[in-house]
């Protein structure tokens, strides 16, 4: 679409009138504020005054057991996190998105209204809606089970150390089962007819057809969706948790994840005071760890579905 | 397999089985919400009928909270976001995809580096910079993050979209002596009237629903927003079950009543486009 103007040497004000605007707001409120907090994490105030300090902010939040013990923990939680919405939230957002891809499905619009309506609600919202439900002093889960006949497995779920990051996270899935529904969603309807109908004649039948043939030609979006499922993980999860849990990210820490974490370390809390180059050694050290991640997707995953798919 | 109507049955139970998990907690947190404290305990899957009925926790949210003024506030920092991110968006993706020159490619790709990298991550430096601004506990603090933070999938967006249009209709247009800034706004802003509702939907839902940035940038009461008011309502009511209920209800009603509006575009804007495989 660029043959039309022929690049003279003349300045064209138009292309900076199209492109400035954006360019500048993202540069100063996105990409600067992110350079300037890698910039910060290197250094750290002494006698009052900024002092470059190098990796130190860094050595100290991977050795010393004060912050050694908070990361690693809200890091481990993270991966938890990640593990269950891939195990579970994913596979039945595809088993969803599959059986609404079904020709002339009666209903499917209003199935699919109702199943991305939690999606669009605030996580406070919802977090609170659950705690109310979860509620022992409610009492409507425990009756509910009563009735199913599996009352005694009954528990205080979000407040037992063992059970809140699982509980907080079977909430998150049921809230956000929505987007990569949506995408599989998509992606399965624009597999060609023919394809299917080829498929067909060779005798496949419809559960086959699933997995031989539509499973591998989505292959690009599991990947898109593995991929923003880590990335919000590590940065989203903090709404909900601060939510439910509090920024304490109880009970004891076992829902401490690494937006609460920074929150924590940026602002302060109770008697430990915010400290600006730690809040950006943490939010940097995030950074690379979404960094390792997208470059996995990019080199490693997408490469490789873009030559299977070839 | 399709016409078997077993196995339709079995397609319609389950489907019918998540719906009901998807609703069931909302209508619960709604029905109980017209209730008296007695009836939220006593029979919380009753219909708010006869003496259940009450409306006590919609007096206390009319009385201590400020409800009106969160929802000003959302729907002020949505909307001027939103704009922004569409208008400025549209214009970037229309810049890079329409002219050729220097640094063109790396601008590009520059511009859609904020998908993979949250904003978040920049919040130490971005208060730091609103406050030598004097820009806390603004609106307009709220705003100016979230059109950063929406630019990046916009133009990708809007870019895919520009280079599977054809040239020729901006190129009769030029040949009729539009300007290229009215080539901008009365042909190609009218093209891409498809896609924006994809971008829309893409921007709005983590704006409206953030609490992070409300939190941290403007926890002022006059700037609240509804996700941050409700928060803050909820965290000092949790002994008053009526309220908390009401509050959630009065939450979730509005975003209700848009999505019941609006699901159709919004789920074709979602499924049409923007994410082909």
């Amino acid at each position: 679409m660029s043959h039309s103007i022929p690049s003279g040497s003349r300045w064209r004000w138009y292309i900076v009138f199209f492109v400035a605007p954006a360019t500048l707001i993202y540069t100063v409120f996105a990409i600067y504020p992110i350079v300037e907090s890698l910039r910060l994490s290197l250094f750290a105030e002494r006698d009052a005054v900024e002092a470059f300090v190098g990796i130190d902010n860094y050595k100290k939040l991977f050795t010393e057991p004060y912050w050694a013990d908070q990361f690693w923990n809200a890091f481990k939680n993270n991966v938890w996190l990640f593990v269950l919405h891939m195990l579970i939230q994913n596979p039945v957002a595809l088993a969803l998105a599959a059986i609404l891809s079904i020709p002339n499905l009666r209903g499917a619009a209003t199935y699919r209204t109702i199943f991305f309506l939690p999606t669009l609600l605030s996580v406070v919202v919802i977090g609170f809606i659950w705690q109310l439900i979860l509620s022992p002093l409610w009492g409507i889960t425990p009756a509910f089970m009563n009735f199913m006949g599996v009352g005694k497995f009954f528990a205080p779920w979000l407040g037992l150390e063992s059970s809140a990051l699982t509980a907080v996270t079977l909430i998150s899935i049921w809230q956000y089962v929505g987007i990569p529904m949506m995408l599989f969603y998509a992606a399965l309807l624009n597999i060609p007819e023919e394809t299917l109908e080829a498929a067909r004649i060779d005798g496949l039948n419809g559960w086959s057809i699933f997995w031989k043939v539509k499973l591998p030609l989505i292959l690009p979006t599991l990947g898109l969706v593995g991929i923003l499922t880590y990335i919000g993980n590590f940065t989203a999860s903090f709404d909900l948790i601060y939510t439910l849990q509090g920024g304490l990210a109880g009970p004891n820490g076992s829902t401490d994840v690494m937006g609460t974490f920074m929150f924590r370390t940026f602002f302060g809390f109770q008697a430990q005071l915010g400290d600006v180059n730690m809040g950006a050694t943490v939010a940097s050290s995030l950074f690379f760890i979404i960094l390792i991640g997208v470059s996995v997707y990019l080199f490693g995953v997408q490469r490789r579905l873009q030559r299977y798919q070839a | 397999m399709r016409s078997n109507p077993l196995s339709s049955m079995a397609i319609h139970g389950v489907l019918i089985l998540y719906s009901a998990l998807a609703l069931f907690p909302l209508l619960l947190i709604a029905i109980n919400s017209f209730k008296s404290k007695k009836g939220i305990f006593r029979d919380p899957t009753a219909l708010p009928l006869g003496e259940l009925y009450s409306t006590k926790g919609y007096q206390s949210v009319l009385a201590n909270g400020d409800f009106p003024l969160y929802f000003g506030n959302s729907l002020t920092v949505t909307l001027i976001s939103l704009v922004l991110i569409l208008l400025l968006g549209a214009m970037a993706a229309h810049g890079l995809t329409e002219y050729r020159f220097k640094g063109n490619g790396l601008l590009g790709l520059y511009l859609i580096l904020g998908i993979m990298v949250p904003i978040r991550l920049g919040t130490v430096a971005l208060l730091e910079l609103f406050v030598k601004l004097g820009l806390t506990n603004t609106l307009t603090a709220l705003v100016l993050v979230y059109t950063a933070q929406g630019l990046p999938i916009a133009i990708f967006i809007f870019t895919e979209f520009l280079k599977s249009v054809s040239g020729e209709i901006k190129d009769s247009a030029r040949i009729d002596g539009l300007s290229e800034y009215r080539i901008f706004f009365e042909v190609v802003l009218p093209l891409i009237r498809p896609v924006i509702a994809t971008v829309a939907v893409f921007s709005m839902i983590p704006i409206w629903n953030d609490l992070w940035f409300p939190l941290i940038l403007s926890p002022g009461e006059e700037t609240r927003t509804v996700t941050l008011g409700i928060q803050q309502f909820i965290g000092q009511y949790t002994v008053n079950w009526s309220a908390v209920l009401a509050a959630l209800t009065v939450a979730i009603v509005p975003v209700l009543i848009m999505y019941v509006i609006f699901s159709k575009q919004l789920i074709r804007g979602i499924t049409a486009g923007a994410v082909k495989g």
